[in-house]
């Protein structure tokens, strides 16, 4: 870019003075939103600790020794929800994309895979996902198949795999369908086919644009693999209800869901950034 | 022999007729230029001949073979016919260079390295070699149409289809986009356009095409159509155009 030619700029006194007076409200709203912040933090541990049944909700939820005995085996147990959501995360987009892929298929020749498709997330996202996990770990393994899996973990996964698959497939779609018309028209008018026009033009934007929403869901699937713990394995819920149970102290569950937040959060500022960037990246697509 | 021939088309939308039976032939070379006002037909007749629409009767041949032969290969007919559109219609998540390089990689199945030189020569052509590595959004509109137009004759087509390739950029940037279809005229490329830019047309058009209602009511070369129209409403059509100063 070259400088167009015109005098230097310098800034006026007007503009100086417009910037102090911008400096001084911005001061005011921070020490404004201060001590707003603090007075709120104050009331509300003044609301919980002054409230009748304190004292004993502070020996079974805040008890120090508790946690430093359960702390373990919590992360122990929750060392195996990170292990079931890793898993199920690449299924359940492989899953979505096909899902949605096929529910995008027009000849009539794929009726049936496209009702397939549309029966699986009609049923799947009706269920609720602790009774699907309750059909797939009792049920599959009473059927008696060969070489069906009855480890509770797998059927765990799968039970998830087969609930987030169908809310992802629709995420999907939707970004698939937010692509303009326009895009498969000139994809088209290049030759590309209808499989090539989805691979190399539609779905590579649908998947930029479906990155926050996905993220979303994510956070979701990593709290939900606690359902697991309805099977028996040892994972974080299950392992803090079992000190729970042997102490009558409840600190391990809020142990439990320390560790969930301290997951989930990150995962969320990263959602947040990647929305941001996003946005960025329109704006800067209307300045030409 | 005709390079196309368009016979007797019909294209209704719900139950409204856009074409009511076109009949037009383009010689190898020519330029053919649709004019008329919005909603004329013009855009839908291109989509037509690009197969972007199937139509609801008549027939379009392509090097005398029927294209609209419902057992034609569809893909393989649109290989042959570029299309450039008003809104340009980049991929925006592809470079310059994998716009223009993705149908011959991966529709003719030319090497990438193959494919990369001859987008360069066509970039270099149209002076854009420093964009090649750019993305859509960082170009201005007029460059972007162009990178257009390439990556349209980069699968070397026998026919060009250029739908209102103007109409959607600054006054400042028509010329720019205007003087490559110039030069592709030059080259011999048969092209027909639908357009809005009268003087242009007039210009280089070996045919003017006056659309109304999804009726050809006229056509031949631009001197006729401009000068002494025969029909009532090109000539009605033509007053509009040179009261709004657009002539």
């Amino acid at each position: 870019m070259e400088e167009p030619a015109g005098p230097a700029w310098v800034k006026s006194d007007r503009q100086l003075r417009r910037e102090a007076e911008l400096r001084g409200r911005a001061r005011r709203s921070i020490s404004i939103a201060t001590a707003s912040t603090v007075l709120v933090a104050v009331l509300l541990v003044i609301l919980v600790t002054s409230s009748p049944g304190w004292p004993r909700v502070r020996e079974t939820f805040f008890d120090f020794g508790q946690l430093a005995e359960s702390f373990p085996d919590v992360l122990r147990g929750f060392l195996l929800n990170v292990k079931i959501f890793v898993i199920a995360e690449p299924i359940i987009l492989v899953l979505g994309l096909v899902v949605a892929l096929v529910r995008g298929l027009r000849s009539p020749v794929f009726f049936p895979l496209r009702a397939l498709a549309v029966f699986y997330t009609d049923v799947f996202r009706g269920i609720p996902t602790i009774l699907l996990i309750y059909l797939v770990g009792f049920g599959i393994p009473a059927l008696q198949l060969q070489g069906a899996p009855n480890d509770p973990v797998t059927l765990g996964i799968i039970a998830l795999v087969l609930s987030y698959g169908a809310y992802v497939a629709e995420v999907f779609r939707s970004g698939i369908e937010s692509v303009h018309p326009s895009q498969r028209s000139a994809a088209r008018s290049l030759a590309l086919s209808h499989g090539q026009t989805m691979r190399y033009v539609v779905v590579p934007q649908a998947v930029r644009r479906v990155v926050p929403p996905l993220l979303n869901d994510f956070a979701s699937l990593q709290k939900d693999s606690a359902l697991v713990a309805l099977l028996g394995p040892l994972e974080a819920l299950r392992q803090s209800s079992i000190h729970a149970a042997s102490s009558f102290n409840y600190t391990p569950y809020l142990c439990a869901a320390a560790l969930f937040i301290a997951l989930t959060v990150p995962m969320a500022r990263f959602t947040d950034h990647l929305a941001a960037r996003a946005a960025r990246r329109q704006m800067g697509a209307g300045h030409v | 022999m005709s390079l196309l021939t368009i016979e007797g088309v019909w294209k209704h939308y719900h139950h409204h007729s856009v074409l009511r039976g076109i009949d037009l032939e383009v010689a190898p070379h020519e330029v053919v230029c649709l004019i008329g006002a919005s909603g004329s037909g013009k855009s839908t007749l291109l989509r037509c001949v690009n197969l972007l629409e199937t139509i609801d009767d008549g027939a379009i041949y392509l090097d005398g073979a029927e294209i609209t032969d419902v057992r034609a290969d569809a893909d393989q007919v649109r290989g042959r016919i570029g299309m450039v559109f008003q809104s340009y219609n980049l991929f925006p998540h592809m470079t310059v260079l994998d716009n223009i390089t993705l149908a011959p990689r991966k529709v003719q199945k030319v090497s990438r390295v193959q494919a990369e030189k001859q987008a360069g020569e066509l970039l270099a052509r149209f002076g854009l070699s420093d964009k090649a590595r750019a993305y859509p959004d960082r170009l201005s509109g007029g460059q972007q149409q162009r990178v257009a137009i390439i990556r349209a004759l980069a699968t070397q087509p026998r026919l060009l289809l250029l739908d209102e390739v103007t109409s959607a950029l600054d006054p400042t940037l028509v010329t720019e986009v205007l003087g490559v279809i110039r030069e592709l005229k030059d080259s011999g490329m048969t092209m027909i356009l639908a357009t809005h830019e009268m003087s242009f047309a007039r210009d280089i058009a070996d045919t003017v095409c006056f659309l109304e209602g999804g009726v050809l009511l006229e056509h031949g070369p631009p001197e006729q159509i401009f000068t002494a129209p025969e029909h009532p409403r090109t000539r009605e059509f033509l007053q509009r155009v040179l009261d709004a100063g657009r002539l």
